[in-house]
């Protein structure tokens, strides 16, 4: 097994409950750097139970979430910021949750802020004025710049988050997340309340993410169109429980996941 | 169409007087007077006053009605009519009627003109030379403020009173900038801010009566001692939310005030603190007559001494420190901490998910803000020269709290804007006597309809990736 085979983050029997509620029910699978992998299910199947484990805004009641960097980091046992901070994971939200008062560019500053912060020297060099902080922030601009290029949202950087059209929203949030410099990126539904030209836009950026950057990406998506043309590997949730995991050819013709989405024939027959 | 809605606007207004009047035949018809010991009380009764105030409650209630339905001239006949009834030598029963009138009438005035300022502003303002003069003043405003500020006390307006007052104001200026950094940048409310208040003003007291220090090496130690107190109450409050959070700092508003009223060993209680030393400059004093070994400004500049001077030291000192705070919030805005508690303010959840500590971020503004606080309070105490529990109630941190909120979260200039409003008003209708607190009551609620968002809503980018105009500018 080479490295770039070698899992980024395992998932290991991975339960959540909430009260006589299990949502995520031992739950196992891995996702690899340099590919995407997606976590599709009917609604209420627990995906974004998941991520909420995976990013630490809930702790798993049982299970091990693994992931690999310069060393191995054990994200049930750290908080919610840590994740961001030193292992490194970066999420978006099924409902957009940018800064909507700040301006673009903004909101992709505030996305570097652990690196200017020591930059600022804890804001003492900043205050002062000295020029490390200074070219830290020229630095942090020109990087935040290459992704508003590459979002196309360059000539928008001044104008406040909240008055963006919807799907330039839905870009930023993934731009801002990418601009924490993360080694796995977590989009919680991205493509929802897209048309299908921005859908296709939004394919093509999920692919140079996955190729340019090579980090490793997991996605939640219902748009099955986006999930068959860019994921690599595909877990098929329902009920808290995974019934299929594979490439998402052969995913789409499990009988399981067949029977997940539209019913038995039975129940079909009943109503 | 007129002639059809007429009858019902003056069955509105009449029963508009009617709530008046039955809500102020107890409050203001009848009066109890002492008649002598013997036969004890008797009613007076007021019923002139409350029939010119019904009177003039029915005739603006129906001037509102007019101009809700767009007939402006006689709504603003009206109005003018009530204005001259006000300030004519017309004798009414008292004189808080005629100021109740001719306030009544302006305001119906204003009302019914309001629709065409505000179209008339519009319109300005869409042209090009209308944008040029927003820039300008955006740009400038603060600039002419300040020079405004510098230049007062050289006025022949720069008496005493208006020392005293803008010493107050600028006061309330400092301590609205300071919890700006706490409820408008950080988007925490923070209830207790005058706790932070009391523990500078202590510390000076403290220090300078007991310990014999000085305003100026007091006034750091104010500050971190402030700011530390704002660290000790942060840790364990910063990890709620809104309105749980306000609970709390009020909470700990009050506690601070209880502990100073009953730690009477250490504060003297409800005594207060009382000669407390003035700020010195270059270590001179400000007084007729020096203490021992000490010399007095009046001796050092070799001027004659008058009483003016001290007030007018004190105005530069709080000037100073009120830009101080200003000039630390605009560049710690600039700064990724500054950012982040701007991003804290507008969604906590996203923070948290970009690797920022919430705690700590908070933590900073709370600290920061404290510390402003301490500032000012050591001031106050210097100023004052006595102090008490009394000075340190929660109704001033809902003035500070007012001033922040109504001049428009997180923007500094509306904190002056709000402050000079909302403390310029009252003291300046003080011959009204207790009826003052209507006037800042007033303030409120015109602020509040006309303004919602506060009085400058406009945020400024911290930071642009294309610069305004060619040249770039200011």
């Amino acid at each position: 097994m080479t490295l770039a085979e070698a899992p980024l983050i395992e998932v290991e029997h991975l339960t959540m409950r909430f009260g006589g509620l299990i949502a995520v029910d031992d739950v196992s699978f891995s996702g690899r750097p340099c590919a995407i992998t997606a976590i599709i299910g009917p609604n209420g199947a627990g995906k974004t139970t998941v991520f909420n484990c995976i990013t630490g805004f809930y702790k798993p009641t049982i299970g091990r979430l693994r992931l690999r960097g310069e060393r191995e980091y054990l994200l049930e046992r750290m908080l919610g910021h840590e994740i961001g901070q030193h292992a490194r994971v970066a999420r978006t939200f099924q409902n957009i949750r940018l800064f909507p008062a700040m301006t673009v560019l903004e909101n992709l500053l505030v996305a570097q802020h652990n690196k200017l912060m020591l930059a600022s020297g804890m804001s003492v060099f900043g205050l002062l004025g000295l020029p490390v902080y200074r070219q830290a922030e020229q630095a942090a601009i020109a990087f935040a710049r290459d992704w508003l290029e590459r979002i196309g949202l360059v000539a928008m950087a001044d104008r406040p988050a909240g008055e963006l059209p919807y799907g330039a929203q839905r870009r930023l949030e993934i731009a801002r997340a990418m601009c924490t410099e993360p080694r796995l990126l977590c989009l919680d539904e991205p493509a929802a309340g897209l048309n299908p030209r921005e859908s296709a836009e939004l394919n093509q950026l999920l692919l140079s993410i996955r190729d340019r950057d090579g980090i490793g990406v997991l996605l939640i998506e219902h748009d099955m169109s986006v999930v068959m043309s860019i994921s690599n590997h595909v877990v098929v949730l329902d009920y808290g429980r995974k019934i299929a995991e594979g490439p998402p050819a052969e995913v789409q013709r499990d009988p399981a996941v067949i029977r997940a989405y539209l019913g038995t024939d039975d129940e079909a027959i009943d109503g | 169409m007129v002639g059809a809605r007429l009858p019902l606007m003056l069955k509105d207004a009449a029963l508009t007087a009617l709530v008046a009047a039955a809500l102020g035949v107890f409050i203001v018809g009848f009066h109890t007077v002492d008649i002598g010991s013997r036969t004890g009380l008797s009613f007076d009764f007021w019923f002139a006053d409350l029939g010119v105030a019904l009177v003039v409650i029915f005739l603006g209630r129906l001037g509102l009605s007019l101009a809700a339905e767009g007939l402006r001239w006689p709504a603003i006949a009206l109005g003018v009519v009530m204005l001259i009834a006000g300030i004519s030598p017309l004798r009414l029963p008292s004189g808080f009627l005629h100021w109740f009138v001719a306030l009544g009438g302006a305001l119906l005035v204003v009302r019914a003109a309001w629709p065409w300022a505000n179209q008339a502003i519009a319109a300005g303002a869409a042209t090009p030379t209308g944008r040029l003069i927003d820039r300008i003043g955006n740009q400038w405003a603060g600039w002419f403020l300040l020079a405004v500020a510098v230049l007062l006390p050289l006025t022949p307006i720069g008496d005493q009173k208006t020392m005293d007052l803008g010493v107050l104001i600028l006061t309330y200026v400092m301590l609205g900038w300071g919890l700006n950094i706490v409820v408008g940048l950080a988007g925490l409310l923070d209830l207790g801010y005058v706790a932070f208040y009391a523990v500078g003003a202590y510390s000076y007291a403290l220090l300078s009566t007991q310990h014999g220090l000085g305003f100026w090496a007091v006034l750091p130690l104010a500050g971190m001692l402030a700011a530390s107190f704002g660290i000790l109450l942060g840790f364990p409050v910063l990890r709620l939310r809104g309105d749980y959070l306000a609970i709390v700092t009020l909470g700990f508003g009050e506690i601070i005030r209880l502990v100073i009223l009953n730690w009477v060993d250490l504060t003297s209680g409800p005594a207060g603190i009382g000669s407390i030393p003035g700020p010195t400059l270059f270590g001179a004093v400000f007084a007729e007559t020096a203490p021992e070994g000490k010399q007095t400004v009046a001796e050092m500049l070799g001027v004659p001494f008058s009483s003016n001077q001290r007030l007018i030291f004190l105005y530069y000192v709080i000037l100073g420190l009120a830009l101080v705070t200003n000039l630390f919030t605009q560049r710690m805005r600039r700064l990724p901490v500054g950012r982040a508690w701007e991003a804290l303010r507008e969604d906590e959840t996203a923070c948290k998910a970009l690797g920022i500590n919430p705690t700590n971020t908070k933590l900073t503004a709370f600290a920061i803000g404290a510390m402003f606080a301490g500032f000012a309070g050591s001031f106050f105490a210097a100023k004052q020269r006595f102090i008490s529990p009394e000075s340190f109630t929660f109704i001033e941190s809902a003035i500070i709290l007012a001033i922040v909120v109504l001049g428009g979260m997180g923007s500094q200039i509306g904190v002056v804007l709000a402050a000079v409003l909302l403390i310029g008003l009252p003291e300046w209708f003080r011959e009204l006597g207790s009826y003052r607190m209507l006037a800042f009551g007033l303030a409120m609620v015109l602020i509040m309809v006309f303004r919602p968002r506060g009085l400058i809503a406009h945020r400024e980018p911290s930071i642009r990736l294309h610069p305004i105009g060619a040249k770039g500018g200011g």
